[in-house]
């Protein structure tokens, strides 16, 4: 199974060609958010206002990074569990026209029916691997709410990152199919 | 009386915080090998591929493993002849351990209060702290780095002693499979089982420290522990959750006596990135 090289922005042709389970490498810009972020764009948005950053057809990266050592782009960085950004990310994706999110673990039908609806693509990262994926930062900005800490907005560009398919725009699940293939229950 | 000073524990813990954060254990590096070797998906192979490198960049480079360097959770014996000369314990751990999340570029991931303010303590201070009297003259600190992912994932059930050992495997199992991919598997899954309320799911994080995969010395245990990680297998979760053979690495039960009401059941998750420690003093 070879992995396909992606880029970002993820185009609309791009998106649809993706399918639940296939491998990728991701490259180009992104910015983190992770809780407190959702929370402060989700209110935001509630109200009518606009975001301070634009998110039409960008990817967010669940991740809050360890700091960065002398000399180095930036600290150990991987996804956190995205369950806990799915009563936001409907809004994101209506709203702030956010194509694409990096994360692990599943999301709610909500999010499910709201990624189909928008044609966006929601991919896993291995949690856990963050001196791996750590190695995939070329360049780290700190872009929005430095007073977060770990929580702050930084702007990443990223080469070869791996990740996979977990939800297509078609609303396939990988974290539904692909367990299926091997339970012996 | 045998003296350890407070400046002494400080700086042993903060050695042992920031090595634990980026060098995998033996214990734990092996159960991934054996793991990457058991796998029939390729897809699980390639994620188990990914966290062996990982594990040897973080050791080579000296970086975190995880980003998520945890609460620092100790489980400490002092012996009842070591006096703790200089201060108390709690704040010579404390300081250790603020040290190394500065000195050791380790994630600060505690907020200071859980409803209302949550601003980050900005050292990962204060540290979760278990200290049980032993005889002798020894200080033995066990240190876990406890990411919260899988920790979320916890549970604890006060089952009935009708329900028996069938109830407890699928309690544990179904909390293991629940979970799913949130707790990064394959998981190390520590299970509590007696004493009560609050002392099982201490009974539960405490079966963390046993090294990855080691027999339980009960027995009987040590089948319930295998008919619990072959339940477990069975769901088909795999590597992250995304499909495969192995979901869990290990699971290992602590018991202790209960009422004769209760059959009280907690179970604690750890990632595949199970971090641990422990020094002598």
């Amino acid at each position: 199974m070879k992995a396909k090289k992606i880029s970002l922005p993820l185009g609309g042709a791009e998106a649809s060609r993706l399918k639940s389970g296939d491998r990728v490498l991701v490259s180009g810009e992104l910015f983190t958010a992770r809780d407190a972020v959702h929370q402060k764009f989700h209110k935001l948005l509630t109200a009518g206002g606009k975001l301070p950053i634009d998110l039409k057809g960008q990817t967010l990266f669940y991740a809050g990074p360890a700091p960065a050592p002398r000399g180095k782009v930036i600290g150990s960085i991987g996804p956190t569990t995205s369950g806990r950004m799915d009563v936001y990310t409907p809004l994101l994706l209506a709203k702030a026209g956010l194509k694409a999110m990096i994360g692990k673990g599943r999301r709610s039908p909500e999010v499910i029916e709201a990624i189909k609806k928008h044609q966006a693509v929601y991919f896993a990262a291995t949690g856990g691997a963050a001196a791996l994926l750590a190695q995939t930062v070329v360049r780290a900005e700190p872009v929005l709410f430095p007073e977060l800490g770990p929580e702050a907005v930084l702007k990443l560009t990223v080469k070869d990152l791996p990740a996979v398919v977990a939800v297509d725009c078609r609303g396939r699940d990988v974290y539904e199919e692909g367990p299926k293939k091997y339970r012996k229950l | 009386m045998r003296a350890i000073g407070c400046e002494a524990i400080a700086t042993a813990v903060e050695k042992m915080c920031r090595e634990a954060n980026c060098v995998l254990p033996q214990d734990t590096e092996q159960a991934l090998g054996k793991a990457l070797k058991q796998e029939r998906s390729p897809l699980g192979r390639d994620i188990l591929e990914q966290c062996l490198l990982n594990a040897k960049i973080a050791g080579t480079q000296k970086m975190p493993v995880c980003q998520d360097t945890g609460l620092a959770v100790f489980f400490i014996k002092q012996g009842r002849e070591v006096e703790i000369k200089g201060g108390p314990l709690h704040d010579a751990i404390n300081k250790g351990v603020a040290s190394a999340c500065g000195k050791g570029y380790l994630r600060a991931s505690c907020v200071d209060d859980p409803v209302f303010n949550r601003k980050n303590t900005g050292n990962n201070v204060p540290a979760i702290i278990h200290i049980e009297q032993v005889p002798g003259s020894r200080l033995e600190i066990n240190y876990m780095p406890k990411g919260g992912g899988a920790e979320n994932t916890s549970r604890l059930a006060m089952l009935k002693p009708s329900d028996g050992q069938q109830c407890v495997i699928s309690f544990v199992s179904e909390a293991v499979i629940q979970a799913g991919a949130n707790p990064c598997p394959p998981t190390v899954v520590g299970v509590g089982i007696g004493g009560n309320f609050e002392r099982c799911a201490l009974l539960a994080k405490k079966a963390l420290i046993w090294p990855v995969g080691k027999a339980n010395p009960n027995k009987k245990y040590d089948r319930l522990e295998k008919k619990i990680l072959k339940a477990i297998n069975a769901s088909g979760l795999g590597p992250q959750g995304l499909g495969g053979t192995v979901s869990c690495l290990g699971v290992h039960i602590e018991h202790e006596p209960c009422h004769m009401s209760s059959l009280p059941v907690a179970v604690n998750i750890n990632c595949h990135a199970h971090r641990h420690q422990t020094v002598v003093l």
